[in-house]
């Protein structure tokens, strides 16, 4: 139902509230329990640090933990943004071919259900390191681009094409030029805005797969590489029974992870936020 | 006068072996309001994309009086019988699209959006988004932009059929006036009896599968359209013929 007027304001904005505080209340609750079991119980720290310990290493570890950050950060938004960049491109190219279409998209399908951990290393073997786990990341993300772009380009309408068939299709006999310029042109008053929402559902995907492409393709590489993202962070405390500093890693890479959700979804809804129903706001 | 379209020995079969339409003979007269009366799956909407030259009929022909061979499509208007607005494009984007296809600016565009909407009376919605729309509002939308070509040809595949009764009543008695303002013509596709005789100046009864014209039936062009129209007696008795020429058309032992 809906309800009228200023009382639907502000049941909106206590469920907003509540929506941020909830967690945000089990949370807390969670890491004062834990540190009152790692206190209480007396856990060594190199067994489970207590997340006061985590906090601490933080500060004291910041530079190395903000290079590594830096690295991994950096591995993953350029794999996402020529993830976004190739998927979209290819998507395009084989809604206006048929050929390509039928040539590539069997192949972009065994790449993607190729798992990247037995990949990664012999993207190793072949390409410099930066770029081999630059390359993973980009595998991994690449596909949900293009399988949601490639589906958010289909999903036109039929009426809505039969109306561009009526108005904007070339007269007579057409030549190949004029049947490719009119698909064009299909594309970007029809197919481009049809498709923007199934992009950003990928996009929001592509997003947490990004950084787990990087994180796998630096745990590849190990020890045996000169690189120093988070995951060789956390693989090389976990040789020295650095724990503490484990989990700070940890938690940078999981604050990373939902840094890039919430800027994906920030652009998803500022782009869908004027007629998609996903971006409008729920009215109960 | 020569009619603007005629339709002669026009058939449809389709790939599946389905034959949709045989053997229609049929005059367009320019001006006029007709209706295409069947029922369901008769071919009504295959009739109006032939007409439209969206698909090319199996057998017979469609011919333009003036410049047979032309391309009449940017005299055609097409409504559907959803509203079929793009849900990204506000209002005014959606009635400039076949403008905007013609490759115009949308600052070209802009006189005939407005005009289109003026007509429909949404001009003060010009920037909302179909989503705020209601059915009948999105109805009208869709009409705006088939009109703003100017068409010399209105083909409307059922438009009203999923409004209410009020709305519909509305905006049959809309389609009217635009149909006096514009002294266009108007191939008007229902499975209903009585919105046909309100409407019409003919209506041309179909047979189903395969769809063939069954019977036409005139309505007085110069009868006055409104609510008496439709409590009178005259009304009535049309209603009754058209309802038993669709019966005869539909033939006794089939099931309906
Ligand atoms: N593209 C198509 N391929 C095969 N059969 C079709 C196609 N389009 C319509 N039909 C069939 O042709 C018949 C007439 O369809 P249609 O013109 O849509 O009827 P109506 O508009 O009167 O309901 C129906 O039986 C329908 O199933
Ligand atoms: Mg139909």
């Amino acid at each position: 139902m809906r309800r009228a007027g200023p009382g639907r304001d502000r049941a909106q904005a206590r469920d907003a509230r509540l929506r941020v505080a909830l967690p945000l209340v089990v949370c807390i609750a969670g890491l004062l329990a834990w540190e009152a079991y790692v206190r209480l119980a007396a856990v060594p720290p190199y067994i489970l640090p207590a997340p006061t310990l985590i906090a601490a290493t933080l500060v004291t570890d910041r530079h190395i933990l903000l290079a590594s950050w830096l690295v991994t950060l950096e591995t993953a938004l350029l794999g996402l943004g020529l993830a976004v960049l190739g998927g979209v491109a290819l998507a395009v190219a084989l809604s206006l071919s048929r050929i390509v279409e039928y040539a590539v998209y069997p192949l972009a399908v065994a790449l993607q259900v190729t798992p990247v951990v037995a990949v990664a290393p012999l993207l190793l073997i072949y390409l410099p390191e930066s770029v081999a786990v630059l390359a993973c990341a980009f595998v991994v993300a690449f596909f949900p681009i293009l399988s949601n772009t490639m589906l958010g380009l289909q999903s036109v309408d039929r009426n809505l094409l039969e109306l561009f068939a009526l108005y904007g299709q070339p007269v007579g006999r057409s030549t190949a030029a004029a049947r490719f310029r009119a698909r064009a042109k299909a594309l970007w008053h029809l197919r481009r805005p049809a498709a923007l929402p199934s992009f950003l559902a990928g996009l929001r995907i592509a997003g947490g797969l990004s950084l787990i492409g990087a994180v796998v393709a630096e745990m590849a590489a190990g020890s045996a590489g000169a690189s120093s993202g988070l995951a060789y962070r956390i693989i090389e405390s976990q040789y020295r029974l650095n724990i503490p500093r484990l989990f700070a890693a940890l938690v940078l890479l999981i604050t990373t992870g939902i840094l890039i959700y919430l800027l994906t979804s920030a652009v998803s809804h500022r782009l869908l936020r004027r007629w998609h129903p996903s971006a409008l706001t729920p009215e109960r | 006068m020569p009619p603007l379209v005629s339709l002669s020995g026009v058939a449809k079969t389709f790939a599946n072996g389905l034959k949709a339409l045989d053997g229609i003979d049929l005059d367009i007269a320019r001006g006029e309001f007709l209706s295409l009366l069947g029922p369901s799956g008769c071919g009504k909407s295959t009739a109006l994309r032939i007409i439209a030259g969206l698909t090319p009929p199996t057998a017979g022909t469609v011919a333009w009086s003036d410049a047979p061979d032309g391309d009449h499509r940017g005299e055609i208007g097409f409504v559907f019988q959803e509203p079929t607005l793009m849900p990204w494009a506000d209002v005014a984007g959606n009635v400039g699209l076949p403008l905007r296809l013609r490759g115009q600016s949308r600052r070209e565009a802009w006189p005939r959006i407005e005009e289109s909407l003026e007509r429909v009376g949404l001009r003060e919605f010009a920037h909302a988004y179909p989503g705020e729309l209601s059915g009948g509002m999105s109805m009208r939308v869709s009409i705006a932009r088939a009109l703003s070509l100017r068409p010399k040809l209105l083909l409307m595949d059922e438009p009203f059929a999923a409004l209410d009764e009020i709305t519909r009543f509305r905006l049959n008695d809309d389609l009217l006036r635009l149909h006096r303002e514009l002294g266009c013509t108007v191939v008007f596709v229902t499975h209903s009896v009585f919105e046909s005789v309100y409407l019409s100046h003919r209506i041309a009864v179909m047979t189903p599968r395969p769809g063939r014209i069954a019977a036409t039936l005139a309505v007085d062009p110069a009868q006055r359209r409104d609510e008496a129209f439709r409590s009178s007696a005259q009304y009535a008795s049309l209603c009754g013929k058209a309802s038993r020429a669709l019966a005869d058309a539909s033939g006794p032992g089939r099931p309906s």
